[in-house]
Order: structure tokens, then sequence, then C-alpha cells
């Protein structure tokens, strides 16, 4: 049987606020324990929580940014557990009225060995404000438990998709730009490795063409992008395997072990708590107006899709293109300083999207700590667009110009890459070129217009790669009459 | 001096008669002989008591001081105040030493204003009758074999036996008014909003409101004055302009003070429930409004009798959450041997919570889980609104609504211990004010002879409109200028 797996993202994505979600406590990362957390963090008895505007600014302009419908009026409710981290014994979050409702983001899924590239849209559920629990310590006091409650009480903005994407790819490339988008708009410093955005996964396998959906793990807190892949690979050929043997997959939530590639089910959802949510009497209704939205979108930076619209019509880029190049504000930027600095638009997009970003993967480095500078990139364009030197020659400048081996110009004299654009010199390849293969000759007379190819190729070959193609294309036509 | 006004403590305190230390000594020296007997204080700590009342002095003596300074008050100890051991009465908090003040601590910090200790209580403020407070119960001053009411049953019993100069109190269904009412002094639950409830340790949140407990509305209204007030970290708080709740005061002479006020009578208040007795004596206190001008309205509060039911689905739904902080991780009181984690809750808050506090928590619960959360806690959500309708209507017809504060006078201790809903009937004049978030008041208005021929305080309480605070401090003190029940005092002590 053929399988399709469907899974949904849940994000808890940490707001980047001077104070923590209900109280004046900082949030920095990796105080000593317990010093960042003031009476209102403790819960101590007779304390009440203010709302935190900033981190509610940041919700709108998530709103905003994903194009989606906002509540007037929003409320926040008691999530109600005993867990020894979480101080009050209820987590303050949104239930029934998040402040964020129905969006939209558009994901650019990579293109692999066997797939070409693609665009999709997912849909967003909602997005709500809640707050973060302390932290368990296990390993600080011998044979007790510590809690540090420096990070209870830590604006989240919690953001769950719909059931929209179809593979580990699509989740990943959603992960991903969601992360982008996040610190895009300046919400969330998109640090992994210290939880400021954490995933999970809700992953349920179907007979390919069925409607109904399966029943659906959730695997927890995936803290890099390369665990999430494995993880849903995992999960899913997992689930794909039970059921093939015959098993059912109960509901659960499940963790990923990073040292055996493995998910395990850590609590049965039978034995789930009863949240018992009401609205907390602590804290009015929130409200966002049409004038709070205004004010809070003129500090917004310009966003990737309007920057992709803007890309596609004033450098008429293909909207795959000018949706790469907003994938990220720096890739954005970079491209937009090629330009600037004189090159061609839609050559820039084919070589920061191309040769540079292949260059920087490969040597997993972010673009802005790329050692070629726009203002360097867009010289070698120049270099190509006014015929000094061939597509070829050029990714040998680029590599020169990584390595730091000087300026453009400079590159190309010392390689001695400068492109044989003189008709006579040109021509004298060519007739060479013709006398030592009659065969081809023939050939292409015959109508085999292969033949013409491969009479340039060996035109070029003859030049060492020098001759400038498009007048060897040219004067071969010419000659062959 | 223990049976004067605020008014004239701060006069004899502002022409230095007589020193904030010796008032305040004259109260200490009389706590240490009630109140081994009558229970209203559970913290009584000297030291810090005659510090603050010597920084009054000070005060005083730099002529930088307000109408309370040097003034000696009882505070409830649900408000936690910096220093001070703060036990909701309760074995959960026996030990707590609060790290910071309430706002209404502060306020009264700033005013200059002596703490003389922290005032027994029902546990988490959930009792009618003081009773189930870890400490023991209160003895009502007026007479020993019977409750003060509850759930500010010490502060009642300190102002009702002249341990204080008046007191703070809490109100969630009546914890101000009721105890107001047995025990025979004037108590003001404010409108929802207009007190901080910062630090003060919550038992519903949408209800709870702080408020003064004093022998007169004047008084009452000399400590509103520090206590109301916005506060940022409160966000329920309501920021308006501060008022003076003592400036109509003075000008309520004449004849008719209060022609042209329009006075609801609630039929529904004076039907089954309340006891013959006490409806002849709210019944004289009306005709003394209606000599001072008042014209009398009935008017019709149809929802009043679900107000108890409403409120024992909505007050235990908040409690069961408020009081999940209270689970041995942090602070309080952790149970000596367990065995897990869920061992040590369990046996922590077994241990810590009595029994009342335990069934509102089981309720509570209860009607917050999934299945029952629509047929209870919404439903009351509903009612709720329209029992606040019910006086929105009403104050189309009249200016306040008045009636009893309780059904009867004070009942004995234990009478009622074992039949919790006949203690919820306690309430039901003065629930359905929490719920609107109005202002309610009791003052006293006379005594009626219980069975043993003993004679015993009778409360009036005045319903107010939103903010209305001044206007019924008024009613009140003019009605005070008239007759002289807020000034007597309990017998023999």
């Amino acid at each position: 049987m053929q399988w399709e797996v469907v899974i949904g993202l849940e994000t808890h994505t940490q707001l980047q606020t001077k104070s923590k979600q209900f109280s004046g406590a900082s949030t920095t990362y990796g105080a000593a324990p317990n010093t960042q957390a003031c009476e209102v963090s403790i819960a101590l008895p007779g304390v009440l929580p203010v709302l935190n505007k900033e981190a509610v600014e940041c919700a709108i302009k998530f709103g905003l940014a994903i194009d989606a419908e906002m509540a007037p009026r929003s409320v926040f409710s008691r999530k109600n557990y005993f867990y020894p981290d979480l101080p009050k014994g209820y987590q303050i979050s949104q239930f029934e009225l998040p402040v964020v409702g129905k969006g939209k983001i558009t994901i650019q899924v990579p293109a692999t060995k066997s797939t070409e590239a693609y665009e999709k849209v997912i849909n967003i559920t909602r997005a709500h404000l809640e707050e973060d629990a302390g932290k368990s310590v296990h390993d600080a006091v011998e044979g007790m438990s510590g809690i540090d409650l420096n990070r209870a009480g830590t604006p989240l903005l919690e953001i769950v998709t719909e059931p929209d994407m179809r593979s580990a790819a699509e989740a990943v490339a959603y992960a991903k730009k969601l992360h982008e988008l996040v610190q895009w708009i300046g919400i969330c410093d998109g640090n992994m490795q210290e939880g400021s955005f954490r995933c999970d996964v809700n992953v349920s396998v179907r007979p390919k063409g069925t409607e109904k959906l399966g029943t659906r793990r959730e695997i927890k807190n995936l803290n890099s992008f390369k665990f999430m892949q494995q993880a849903i690979e995992y999960e899913t050929q997992w689930q794909i395997e039970t059921l093939e043997d015959g098993g059912t997959i109960q509901q659960a939530t499940v963790l990923f072990n990073p040292d055996t590639g493995e998910t395990r089910a850590m609590r049965s959802k039978e034995e789930a708590n009863d949240y018992r949510y009401f609205p907390d009497p602590d804290l009015l209704p929130l409200e966002v107006t049409e004038a709070d939205k205004a004010r809070v979108k003129a500090e917004m930076p310009e966003l990737p899709q309007a920057l992709q619209a803007r890309f596609s019509s004033e450098y008429q880029l293909s909207s795959y293109d000018a949706s790469t190049l907003t994938a990220s504000r720096s890739l954005a930027d970079y491209f937009v300083a090629v330009v600037n600095a004189g090159a061609e638009p839609k050559q820039a997009a084919n070589w920061v999207m191309g040769a540079l970003s292949a260059k920087l993967n490969a040597e997993e480095k972010a673009i802005a700590d790329s050692p070629l500078s726009a203002v360097q990139l867009a010289a070698l364009l120049k270099r190509i667009a006014d015929n000094t030197i061939s597509n070829n020659a050029a990714k040998q400048v680029f590599e020169g110009l990584w390595a730091g081996e000087g300026e453009v110009d400079a590159i190309i004299e010392a390689k001695g890459l400068k492109q044989v654009s003189d008709t006579g010199a040109i021509e004298a390849i060519i007739n060479e070129v013709l006398a030592a293969n009659q065969a081809m000759v023939d050939e292409y007379k015959a109508g085999k217009e292969k033949a013409f190819n491969a009479l340039v190729g060996q035109c070029m070959k003859a030049s060492k790669g020098k001759a400038n193609p498009a007048q060897v294309n040219e004067l071969l036509k010419a000659k062959l009459g | 001096m223990i049976n004067s006004s605020l008014k004239q403590l701060g006069q004899q305190l502002a022409s230095k008669q007589v020193s904030s230390v010796e008032l305040t000594q004259a109260y200490l020296q009389r706590m240490t002989q009630l109140n081994p007997t009558i229970n209203a204080y559970v913290t009584i700590d000297e030291d810090k008591t005659l510090a603050q009342a010597k920084a009054a002095d000070a005060r005083i003596a730099t002529g930088d001081f307000g109408p309370l300074t040097g003034i000696p008050l009882a505070q409830k100890d649900i408000f936690c105040a910096k220093g001070w051991r703060t036990t909701c009465s309760s074995k959960m908090l026996e030990t707590f030493i609060s790290p910071y003040d309430a706002h209404v601590i502060s306020q009264f910090d700033a005013a200059g204003a002596v703490n003389l200790g922290k005032t027994n209580m029902d546990e988490f403020a959930m009792g009618s009758s003081n009773e189930t407070s870890y400490f023991g119960g209160v003895k009502n001053p007026w007479d020993f074999d019977r409750v003060p009411g509850g759930s500010s049953g010490g502060s009642a019993a300190a102002v009702a036996a002249r341990l204080c100069a008046a007191a703070t109190g809490t109100d969630t269904g009546g914890s101000i008014r009721q105890p107001a009412s047995l025990c025979g002094f004037t108590g003001l639950k404010p409108t929802y909003g207009l007190v901080s409830r910062y630090g003060m340790i919550a038992f519903a949140s949408s209800l709870d409101q702080a408020g003064p407990m004093a022998k007169s509305a004047e008084d009452c209204a000399l400590m509103l004055n520090v206590m109301a007030g916005f506060d940022e970290r409160d966000s329920t708080s309501v920021n308006r302009e501060k008022e003076d709740y003592t400036r109509g005061l003075a000008a309520l002479t004449g004849e008719q003070p209060l022609k042209g006020l329009r006075i609801g009578l609630p039929k529904e208040y004076f039907a089954e429930g309340l006891s013959a007795d006490v409806a002849k004596v709210i019944e004289t206190a009306i005709a003394e409004y209606k000599k001072l001008g008042a014209e009398i309205i009935e008017v019709s509060l149809p929802n009043n009798n679900l107000s108890i039911p409403v409120y024992y689905v909505l007050a235990p739904a908040e409690a069961s959450s408020n009081l999940s902080r209270f689970d041995g991780v942090r602070y309080g009181h952790r149970a000596a041997e367990y065995n897990d984690l869920m061992d040590m809750y369990m046996k922590s808050r077994a241990e810590g919570f009595g029994a009342e506090v335990k069934r509102r928590i089981l309720i509570g619960t209860y009607v917050l889980s999934a299945g029952y959360y629509d047929a209870y806690y919404l439903k009351a959500q509903q009612i709720r609104r329209l029992i606040a309708q019910d006086f929105v209507e009403a104050f189309k017809h009249c200016d306040v609504i008045m009636g009893p504060a309780a059904p009867s006078t004070a009942f004995k201790a234990g009478e009622k211990t074992s039949d919790p809903v006949a203690m919820y009937l306690e309430d039901l004049y003065t629930i359905a004010v929490n719920l609107a978030g109005l202002p309610g008041m009791s003052i006293p208005a006379g005594f009626a002879a219980n069975s043993e021929g003993k004679s015993l305080p009778v409360g009036l309480q005045i319903i107010g409109n939103y903010f209305d605070e001044a206007r019924m401090l008024e009613i009140g003190h003019a009605y005070q200028q008239v007759t002289d029940w807020h000034t007597r005092m309990p017998e023999g002590i």
C-alpha cells in the first residue's frame, strides 16, 4: 500500500521582550538560578499578573506578517496542572480566543535528486500568547531535584499550523521559513540551542488517497532542523511498519533521541491531564484595535512577501526566485546590495541562489559571514556582462574571490581568463576545427542539429575556454551556411 | 480614648495630647488582656508595632503627617506584610513570613498608620463564622458563646471590642458586611476594582475586594481615602481619579439632609429566610431614613435566589486554581515524609488545608472539569450577568438599595458547622453585590434580643451604584448623626 504522512507543527517562539509576560522580571538567558525570579515569577501568595505590552506587540507583528485574522478581543485562560517548575499551579495561556487567528505562510521546498523545488502554502490555525514554565534541574544537588524559576513567566507565542505538510522536507521547510520570519520581524532571536524556538511535531499516516486522518503522535521539543527531519522520518516509518504489521497507533507524546535516531512514547494521552481551562479573572480581555495594528505596522520592516512582490515587479524575477531570495532578511539584503552595486538583477539572482548559496551551504556559513562581499560579486557579474570573461571562467574567479586572492580584475589577469573576442582569432580556430572534423560537418549538413553543438564544443576546447561562445556560435553558423 | 473616632484620635495626635506610642501601648495592653479570650489576632509583634508608632511620632513632630498618621490599626491576615507572618489562618502558611507588602499595607505605611497585628479569619477567607480558622474561632465581643461572623471575624471582633482603632477586611461574598452586622460596627465593601488586590491572598479573584471595618461611616471614609486608588500591579484595578470620601460629610446638617434620596427596598430581601427580629430593626431604621427626607420605593432583584448557587460554583472554581500554588514546593507547609512528587503534593495539601478549603477545592475542580464546565461554570457566569442586570434595572428607580446585611443576629459557635448549606445562607443578602461588583456597606441599626434575652447587634445594608462610595458613606453618616448605635460597645470588656 502507498502511505501518506500528515504533519502539523506547534512552535513555541520565545519573544524578544525585556521583561516577562506578566511581570517586570528580566528575561536574559543564562543567569544564575532563581536570580531572575521576582515575587510574581515565584508565585508568592497574593501576587497578580500584569500583561506585558511589548509581548502583545510581538503577537500583532506576527499576525500582520502572516496576514492573519486578528481577534479584536482575546482572552487569557488558566491551564491548570501541578508541576514543580510551574509555580502558580497553572499556566496563563490563551485557549478559546487566541490573539492571532487564521493566516498563511508560503514555504519553498528545495529540490532533491528526484524532485523539483516547489512552493506550498501552509495554513496557520492560530497563534497565542502564553508564559513559559521554569526548569527542573536534576544534577545540581546530589540526590535532589532543584527548581530554577528564571525562565518561569517568559513570554511565548505558540504558533499552530493545520495538518498541511506531507513530508519531513515540507515540515522542515516550514520550520525554517517560520524561523526566518520571526527573526525577520524581530520578535524572536531564533536561538534553538537556548530554546528560543522549539517545535512540537504531530505526525500521522494514512493510506494515500484517503481523507480520514490517522491517529497522531506528537514529537516534543525538537530543537534542530536536522533532528526534526530525522525524527519525522523515523516516526513515519515506525507508524507505517506498525500498521502494516497489523498494529494500531495510540495517541501519544513521544521524545526523539538524537543518539539513537529513534522516537519513544513518554506518556499516552489517556493519562493526560484535564487542564480545566477557564478565563483568568486576574486579567482583562486583551483588546487589539485597528489603531494598534496600524501603529505596529508602521514600525515593522518590509515583509518578505512585500519584498518578494517588489523583486518580481521591479527586477522581473520569477516568483520562485523572488521567494527564495526573500527566505531570510540577510539573503534579501545581500541580493539587493549586489543589484545596487550595478549587477543585472536576473544574473545577480542566479549567482546568489546558485554558486554563492551552494558554497555557503557547503562550508556551513551564514550569508552574513560570506567572505565574498556583495560589491565583489557585482564586479564579477559586470565582467561577465561586458564579455571580459565567460561564465565558466567566472566560476574560477568566484573561487579566487572566496579564497581571498584579490579583486576581480586582478584575479582574471592572474589566471589569464580574459575571453577572446577578436573575430579573426576565433575564425582561425573555427577553420582549424572544421578541417579536423569533416564527419561532424557532414552530419550537420545532413540535418543533425546536435553536431553543431559538438562543433561549438570543439571550438571552445581549442580556445581553452577563452573564446566568446556567442561569437563562436555566430561565426560557425555563418561558415556552415 | 478607645471609643474615640479616628478624627478625634487624629486631632489628639496632631495636638500632641497623646503620642502614637502611648495610644499604641494602650491598645497593645488591651490586646494582652483580651486577645487570649477573644482570639481576634493571630500574630502580634509589639516590637514591630512600637517601631512604627515611634516613626509616626517622629513624622508628627516634623509636621509631615496625615489623618491616619500614628493611628493603630488591625490588618486582616490575608494581606501580605513584609517581615510579618502572613497565614490566611491556614496551617499551609503557618510559618510563612512575607517578603513583600500588599498594596493596602504599603498605602497604610505611607500614611503613617501603625500595624497592631494580623487578625484571625476563616481559612483562606472561606467561611461565615471564623470557625474554619486553623488558629481557632473568634469570640463575638457581644456574647462570647457566639461567632463574630466571617470571614473577617478577627478584624470584626477587634473593632467591636476596641482592640484597634479600625481594621481592614476583605469581602468575597459578604466577609466584611456580615461580620459588621453581627458585631455592630460599620463595614464597607467597595466597588470591585477600587482597592488594589495586589498582595491580598486570592480566594476568588473576580469577587475579592478589600475594604475598611470601623466604628462609623466617617471612620470608614478616612480609611478608604488611604486604601482606594489605582495600582498598575493589579490589572483589575480601575484607573480613576482619587476621591476624598469625607468631602460631603460635613454638609449633612438640618432637618432633612437626605431630602430627595430614593431608597429601594428589594422585596426579595424581606421574604422567607429573614428572622423577624432582624426585620423589625431594619424597618425601624428605614423609618428613620424617611425622617431624614428619603423616599422609599419597592424594587425587585428577581434573581437574588440564584446568587448563592452561582457563587458556590464560581468562587470555588477560582479558588481551586488560586490555591494550586500552595504545593509545598517553594514555601508553605510540606509534609515531613513522602515517597515521590505526587505523594509530596497530596500529603502536603491534605495536611495543610482544612476541611472547608478542601471542600471548595473539590467543588471548584469538579465544576471546571471536562464535561461539566458548560453545565456549571459557564451557566453560572451567564446567571451572574442576569444578577448584575437586576441591579441595573433597580437603580433606574432608586439611588441606593437597603436591606438586612445578614438574615439573623450572631449564631452560636458550632451551631452551623455541620451544615455547610445553612452556613452558606448567611450570605443571602450580600453575595449578589459581589457578583455584580457593586459597593455595599453595613451600618449598626440597632439590637435584637435573642432567645436567651441577650441583645445582639443588627446591621443595615446599603448597596450603592458603581463607585458611589462617597454617597453611601454620606447616607450612613447622616443616619449616624441622629442615632448612637455605632457608638455602643459591648459591656464588661
